[in-house]
Formats: structure tokens, sequence, C-alpha cells
């Protein structure tokens, strides 16, 4: 190993082999959500106490619909990263650490996709 | 061999417990709290969105439940949380550049985080509430 040139350890990226991807799409997603959260809370203030019509018809804009959507997918990979760390850190035994980062997975997606169904359905359908 | 397996009493290096608590070690344990209510509290961004696509009797249903006294005391939580969540994060976003770290800043950086959080909520609920028309 000592005959290994920086270059190549790097690119064995750790022991993970993920090198810093983790903390990079963490960050990336934090920027994202402080814009996007911003939006939603302004939606949310304004269209508080709306009765259903006029609140689908808000969120069926497609500038609202797409910031909707794109807070929907960066918000729930920041959140799947956040608790895969937080698993990592309390959950010791191998078995039940896997079984807890594949729920978590799981989680993430059914609320993503939840979202993203209905605020597609708000813009698309009927 | 039984004998063997016996787990060994070893000391523990001194863990939470053992701190006083200051600002910046509080401000971490709730930026985590708080992330983890945000996991779960996702699940009511989902309800409102799913009865809205639903229908107006879905609707009115889920807003009920928010508009009960114990829905807007979660609402407001989870408020209060994903503004938290969002200025410690700038904190953390500050941090990585490598600025803010001697220790009077972290400490200024911490106690604005709260505050920020707080007021910012406050002064949220003020305004929807007035919009609304009931304050």
């Amino acid at each position: 190993m000592a005959y290994r040139t920086p270059l190549a350890r790097a690119r064995g990226l750790g022991s993970a082999k993920e090198g810093t991807d983790h903390f990079w799409r963490q960050r990336v997603t934090a920027v994202a959500n402080i814009v996007l959260v911003c939006f939603a809370l302004w939606l949310v203030v304004k269209l508080a106490g709306g009765d259903h019509a006029t609140v689908k018809r808000t969120l069926a804009r497609p500038q609202n619909a797409i910031a909707l959507l794109l807070l929907v997918i960066s918000g729930v990979m920041h959140m799947r990263l956040g608790m895969q760390t937080i698993i990592e850190d309390y959950v010791h035994s191998e078995g039940r650490k896997v079984a807890a980062l594949m729920l978590n997975s799981f989680f993430a997606m059914l609320v993503g996709l939840t979202c993203a169904f209905a605020v597609l359905k708000l813009s698309f359908g009927a | 061999m039984a004998e063997a397996r016996q787990p060994i009493e070893r000391p523990l290096s001194p863990h939470l417990s053992i701190y006083r608590p200051l600002i910046n070690m509080v401000m971490s344990i709730v930026h985590r709290m708080t992330g983890a209510a945000l996991y779960f509290g996702t699940l009511l961004l989902a309800a409102w969105l799913i009865a809205l696509a639903t229908g107006e009797r879905q609707f009115e249903f889920v807003n009920a439940l928010f508009g009960h006294p114990i829905g807007k005391l979660i609402l407001f939580g989870y408020t209060w949380a994903l503004l938290h969540h969002m200025l410690g994060g700038m904190r953390h976003l500050i941090w990585d550049t490598g600025r803010g770290l001697q220790i009077w800043q972290v400490n200024v950086l911490s106690w604005l985080t709260i505050i920020g959080s707080v007021s910012l909520t406050l002064a949220l609920w003020a305004l929807g509430l007035t919009l609304r028309g009931d304050l």
C-alpha cells in the first residue's frame, strides 16, 4: 500500500467508496431548500384560509407547481440523507441498521412520490 | 469458557451528561431534533396535498384537523422547527467556508439561530392570521 500514489488513494474514495458525495448532496439540497422553503412559506401564508377552488387553482399554476415539485425532490433528498446520518450514529447492530436505512429510503420515496403525484394531479388532472 | 464472555465493566469516557449545557451544544442537539421532526412532519404536507388533489370534502376535512387547536399547535411547532432548522443550516453553511469559528462568533451565531427562529415564527403566524382576519 505504501507504493500507492495520492491519486490512486483518492480514487478509492474512502472506506464507503462514496467520497464526499453524502456531504456534498446535503449541502446542495440545503441551499436549494433555503430558497424553496421560503417560497413555500410565502405561498402557504398567502393561501391561509383560502377555499378549495382558490388553493387548487393557485397550486396548479405552472410556476407554483414547478417550485413545489423542486421543493419535494430537494426536501426528500435532504431529509433522507439527514436521517441516514442519525441512523448510522445511533443504530449499531448491523441487521437493524440495514433495515432502518432501507425503511428510510422507502419512507422518503413514499412521501416524495405522494407529494409529487398530488401536485401533478392538481396541474394535469380534473 | 463461559466466564470469558462476561462483559467487562470498563470505564467510559465522559459524555453529554457531564457537561454544563452550552448554547452551541444545545443548538446542535436542537438542530438534529428539528431535522427528525421535519422528517415525519412531511407527512402533514403530503396529507394536505393529497387531500387537496382528491376533492373538496377531503380538503375541508384535513383543513378542519389543521384548524383544531391541537392541529394549530402542531403546525406552529412545525413552522418553528422548519425555520430553526433552516437558520441552523445557514450557520452550518457559514462554518463550511471556515468562517465564524471563533468561540465568540460560534456563540453569537448560536444565539442568533434561536432568537431568529422564534421571532420569525411569531412574525409569520401573525402575518398569516392577520391575512385570514383572525387577528
